[in-house]
């Protein structure tokens, strides 16, 4: 077995484009469920919206990059108007059954051949992020050619330029959440999550925080999406509700009430994921695990639902959260 | 119950005879025809009702006389059936729970509803109104409420004083016991500055030697200024301090007026234990052992 | 859908069967010039030719579809197509039959047929196209046959429902995981019943069977220690999504990414009046189907476990007070929920048809869609939730894109929650 190549492979999950959109997403989690207490199992529909909505104004609409990535998040605003004028008066377990539904709603919507025009239905969308006139993505990267970095961390230009942008668009949302949380706003967030009447008895507009809340990580989970899409093409594949469960299992694992808890727990998972990956395949074709090495492949699958079962039961509170800050209230 | 010394009642606040429905000389909360039902049950049928300004009244009544039913109408948790009511003169019916506890009508809950996984002093802070720092945009720039955040604390800390809590600030509420976390909602409450307190059970569940301290919070209220408007069933606690009692039966409000007059009544007495039985009510319904003479 | 309107004896068919390249197709080292081809970059082809009379249609749009990947193409002026797949594995092909000329249609096998490579990585896949009944058919015939299969997808639904339904009503728990439990049941039929080749009266019991012994398990060693370590709805609820995925991958491990078929499945259609016709196997699960759901009725209704079941749905503090042995119940409804949903995992292998790992996942939103519109713990509810469902999901492809027909069902499923929470047979309680 090569060790040597697995442990590159397992670094290089530090950082990548994949890890920075989980991370986003995750963070959007930690404001709906860790801090508002909002069931949101639908963090993939979220994270579909952004990405499409920025490949669509690019391809079909012509906008330029920027312009295309606002209306992504724009989208997930509206998203998260419709989704939670009506739903945010259900109870929690309802919430999760009604935001699970409309993702998949969404994610049809995108893989169905009646828009394959503007969808491009199961092939999805490519060559979105460079442009023959230069207003893609890539056009704009103020990069030269070239590679940068050293041993795992070794990227091209443009793999760089993503995860430049990743890092300014991931460390901005870390701040808003930040500034966000220690406000009276995250106070009366946080009250909410524990007794939405005690709060509203005290005179919150308890509908209004929700609402708030609700679009705030739902356009975080749309600049995971548009950061996962600047990096690749774009296909209704990814945004299966197993996307929203991984990333349910990154948020708990660094814990769902804190502030870099959400980053590290996506770090961690990646990390993992590129580990398994690599590991599992290496000992099937050495012989030592008695399977095929797509089944390998399978079996990392496997353990992260293991993980995530072992977790919630043992560790609710995740890696870095507070034992007596748990989450899980209702 | 240690009764040291007795607080000063006010009494004369009705007009004409101290009848369900009667006039006061100076209403807080008017209520009519507020009717509400449960399926075929009608859990609260109120005809006509007033709540006397700065003054403490209780509103007993056996279980499931509709109550803590009436509370959630007049403070927006339920809307009713029909009716109208409404608070220092301005209607109240429709508006939304949240308007009604701005507008200075606050209420606590019988099962309290500390919030558990924030510290006491955040408790007590998220009481305060006119936050500039709830507000999403200012939340992020702590140059918009730093100095009011201040203010709150210093205020939040002199009630948790006032309360025996101050001890306690940075704990989580859940570590509270219970009576403490109804002593939190209360202070809580009072961050709001009322002109209203509605109180659903401050006694319950409470530990008798926290019993008297809390007495004498409800009582300075009034003291300050705040209109008490409370649900208890220990009729010792409502007899020593309630200015005015409003008793109600399967819905309907079936006698009021001063505690001495009111517990009294046939009616009452019928409501609580059924027709002719003679018994003091506080020997019945009261949460304290009495030992025998001791009222007399 | 397999949906043939098959009556070839009343009218004269002009059937075409294009040349049979797949012979050859191995042979020919470079491949023949395609019109439009898809997917080039790949080493394995899929390809055929659309035909009617000896004339070419051009611009009839194929899909190909199979192991996460799928590709589209149009004939080309000769009316040949060839679609570029990653691997040699089976496939679905479907001839879009809206892009055939007025009154043309698939004759035999349904738009949709699998493809399956042999040695070479060629394969050739040829339609019979004729004048079919497809416009032919009248509204009505279509509203009618397309009823019928809503009613046995419902059928089949209400088996899985049933199950969630009376879990959420004894423990609060919305099982996340029931998906996957309706994925075993098939997969436990297919390795009896293919792999160890035995009959299938005796293999659709023992996969029964063993999904019961998995309802046990699952209480015994997972969620009666979870109860009595006290844990919340919500942890409960993300321990079943842990479940979800644990069991979802464990299936593909065993079986593999590929769509497997058991015996019987292609049972030829039966007309029985107008232009509705249902296979044997479709009559035989709507047959099952009921005589299961009246047993379970019976259940529920008139035993002392059903009782005690309805008993702690309503107010368990109250039912154990009143000497119901909870975690016995608990335990039964666990083992009859699994079971049910095991036997709904079969009926549906012969509906889709096919056993694929991740089929759970697609019926799971559907189940809880039925669940929510009868009422949440109802279990009867659920039966009735899962009928609507079933014929609204059939009726829909009317109106809607084949591939949207589940959005009408997810759209309901929003609504019924914003509109009437507590369901069609719940009672009215405050859940907001």
């Amino acid at each position: 077995m090569d060790w040597g190549s697995i442990l590159n492979n397992t670094l290089a999950g530090f950082l990548t484009p994949t890890t920075i959109a989980f991370a986003l997403a995750a963070l959007g989690l930690a404001m709906h469920f860790g801090f508002a207490g909002l069931l949101n199992f639908g963090i993939a529909g979220f994270m579909a919206i952004g990405g499409y909505g920025y490949a669509i104004s690019v391809l079909t609409f012509g906008l330029p990059w920027w312009a295309g990535m606002l209306v992504g998040v724009l989208g997930s605003v509206v998203f998260a108007l419709i989704l939670g004028i009506p739903t945010l008066r259900l109870r929690g377990d309802y919430l999760a059954i009604a935001t699970i539904a409309a993702a998949e709603i969404a994610r049809l919507l995108f893989l169905t051949t009646a828009f394959t025009d503007v969808t491009g239905s199961a092939d999805g969308l490519f060559g979105f992020n460079s442009r023959p006139d230069g207003s893609g993505f890539q056009n704009s990267n103020p990069i030269p050619q070239g590679t940068y970095g050293f041993g795992p961390f070794t990227y091209n230009e443009q793999t760089l330029w993503v995860l430049v942008f990743g890092l300014i668009v991931l460390t901005v949302a870390v701040w808003f959440l930040w500034a966000l949380m220690r406000s009276p706003w995250g106070r009366v967030i946080k009250g909410i999550r524990e007794d939405e009447e005690a709060v509203r008895s005290l005179g919150k507009n308890v509908f209004a925080y929700k609402l708030q809340a609700l679009v705030i990580g739902g356009v975080f989970g749309a600049l995971g999406g548009i950061i996962y899409t600047a990096a690749q093409n774009i296909s209704p594949g990814v945004y299966v509700t197993s996307l929203t469960f991984f990333i349910w299992t990154s948020l708990l694992l660094g814990g769902a009430a804190t502030i870099f808890g959400p980053v590290i727990g996506a770090v961690i998972f990646w990390v993992i994921q590129a580990f398994l990956s690599n590991l599992l395949p290496a000992l099937s074709t050495s012989g030592i695990l008695p399977v095929s090495t797509t089944q390998a492949s399978t079996l990392r699958f496997v353990l992260v639902g293991i993980g995530l079962m072992l977790l919630v039961i043992y560790r609710p509170q995740g890696i870095f959260g507070d034992k007596r800050e748990l989450t899980f209230v209702k | 119950m240690s009764n040291n010394e007795k607080p000063q009642k006010t009494t004369d606040l009705h007009i004409g005879d101290a009848v369900p429905g009667c006039k006061k000389k100076d209403p807080m909360l008017v209520i009519d025809h507020v009717k509400k039902t449960f399926g075929g049950l009608t859990a609260v049928d109120v005809e006509h009702l007033e709540i006397p300004s700065g003054v403490i009244t209780a509103l007993i009544g056996p279980n499931g006389a509709g109550k803590t039913t009436l509370f959630n109408l007049l403070t927006g948790f339920d809307t009713p059936d029909t009716g109208a009511w409404s608070f220092m003169g301005t209607s109240l019916s429709g508006v939304p729970s949240f308007k009604v506890a701005q507008m200075g009508q606050v209420r606590t809950f019988q099962l309290t509803k500390a919030l558990s996984l924030l510290t006491v002093i955040e408790n007590m802070k998220l009481g305060a109104k006119g936050q500039s720092g709830e507000s999403i945009f200012r939340a992020l720039f702590p140059g918009f409420w730093k100095k009011q955040d201040e203010d709150i604390e210093v205020k939040a800390m002199e009630l948790l004083k006032r309360f025996k809590l101050d001890t306690k600030k940075d704990d989580f509420a859940a570590s509270l016991s219970g009576g403490q976390r109804k002593l939190l909602e209360m202070a809580r409450a009072l961050m709001t500055d009322p002109t209203l307190v509605m109180l659903d059970e401050p006694m319950a569940g409470v530990n008798p030697a926290l019993t008297q301290s809390l007495l004498d919070h409800v009582i300075s209220l009034k003291g300050e200024g705040m209109t008490v408007l409370f649900v208890e069933h220990d009729m010792h606690m409502v007899r020593h301090i309630a200015d005015w009692v409003v008793v109600m039966a399967e819905g309907k409000v079936v006698a009021e007026g001063p505690p001495e007059t009111v517990m009294k009544e046939q009616a009452v007495i019928d409501a609580y234990l059924g027709a002719h039985q003679e018994t003091d009510l506080g020997e019945v319904t009261g949460r304290i052992n009495i030992i025998k003479g001791e009222d007399k | 859908m397999k949906f043939l309107l098959d009556d070839t004896r009343r009218r004269a068919l002009r059937i075409i069967l294009v040349a049979l390249l797949a012979v050859f197709g191995g042979l020919s080292v470079s491949a023949p010039a395609l019109g439009d081809s898809v997917g080039e970059e790949y080493s394995a082809t899929v390809f055929g030719n659309v035909k009617i009379d000896g004339e070419p249609i051009a611009g009839v749009r194929i899909v190909v579809d199979g192991g996460g990947y799928t590709a589209e193409t149009v004939t080309d002026s000769d009316g040949r197509w060839s679609i570029g797949v990653p691997e040699v594995r089976n496939y679905n092909v479907t001839l879009d039959e809206s892009t055939l000329p007025e009154g043309i249609s698939v004759l035999e096998g349904g738009a949709t047929q699998e493809v399956e490579f042999g040695l070479t990585d060629r394969v050739a896949k040829n339609f019979f196209i004729g004048e079919g009944e497809r416009n032919e058919t009248s509204i009505f015939d279509q509203i009618v046959s397309r009823f019928i299969y809503g009613i046995n997808f419902g059928l089949m639904l209400g088996l899985a429902a049933v199950g969630v339904s009376l879990v959420f009503g004894t423990t609060g728990l919305s099982n996340f995981s029931h998906g996957e439990m309706v994925t075993f049941g098939a997969v436990a039929a297919l390795i009896f019943g293919v792999g160890l080749q035995l009959p299938l009266f005796i293999a659709i019991p023992i996969a029964v069977a063993l999904s019961a012994g998995l309802g046990w398990s699952l209480d015994a060693g997972l969620w009666r220690p979870l109860r009595k370590k006290g844990l919340g709805i919500v942890q409960l609820m993300i321990v079943s999504i842990g479940l979800s995925l644990t069991m979802r991958y464990i299936i593909q491990f065993v079986i593999g990414g590929g769509t497997e078929q058991l015996p019987g499945f292609d049972s030829p259609k039966i007309n029985l009046f107008g232009a509705v016709a249902l296979s044997s196997t479709d009559l035989m699960s709507m047959g099952l189907s009921i005589v299961v759901i009246i047993a379970f009725a019976y259940w529920l209704l008139r035993t002392k476990t059903g009782k005690a079941t309805r008993a702690i749905s309503d107010n368990p503090d109250l039912a154990a007070a009143s000497g119901i042995d909870v975690d016995k119940v608990i335990r039964i409804v666990w083992i009859m929920a699994a079971s049910l949903a095991g036997l709904a995992g079969v009926l549906w292998a012969y509906f889709r048809p096919g056993i694929k790992w991740d089929m759970g996942t697609q019926i799971l939103l559907l189940i809880f869609a039925a669940v929510t519109l009868g009422g949440l713990g109802t279990a009867f509810g659920a039966l009735i939730g899962a009928l609507i469902v079933g014929v609204l999901v059939e009726m829909s492809g009317l109106i809607i894109p084949a591939d949207l027909k589940y959005v009408g069902a997810l759209v309901v499923l929003i609504v019924v929650l914003l509109v009437r929470p507590q369901g069609l047979l719940g009672r009215k309680q405050r859940v907001g």
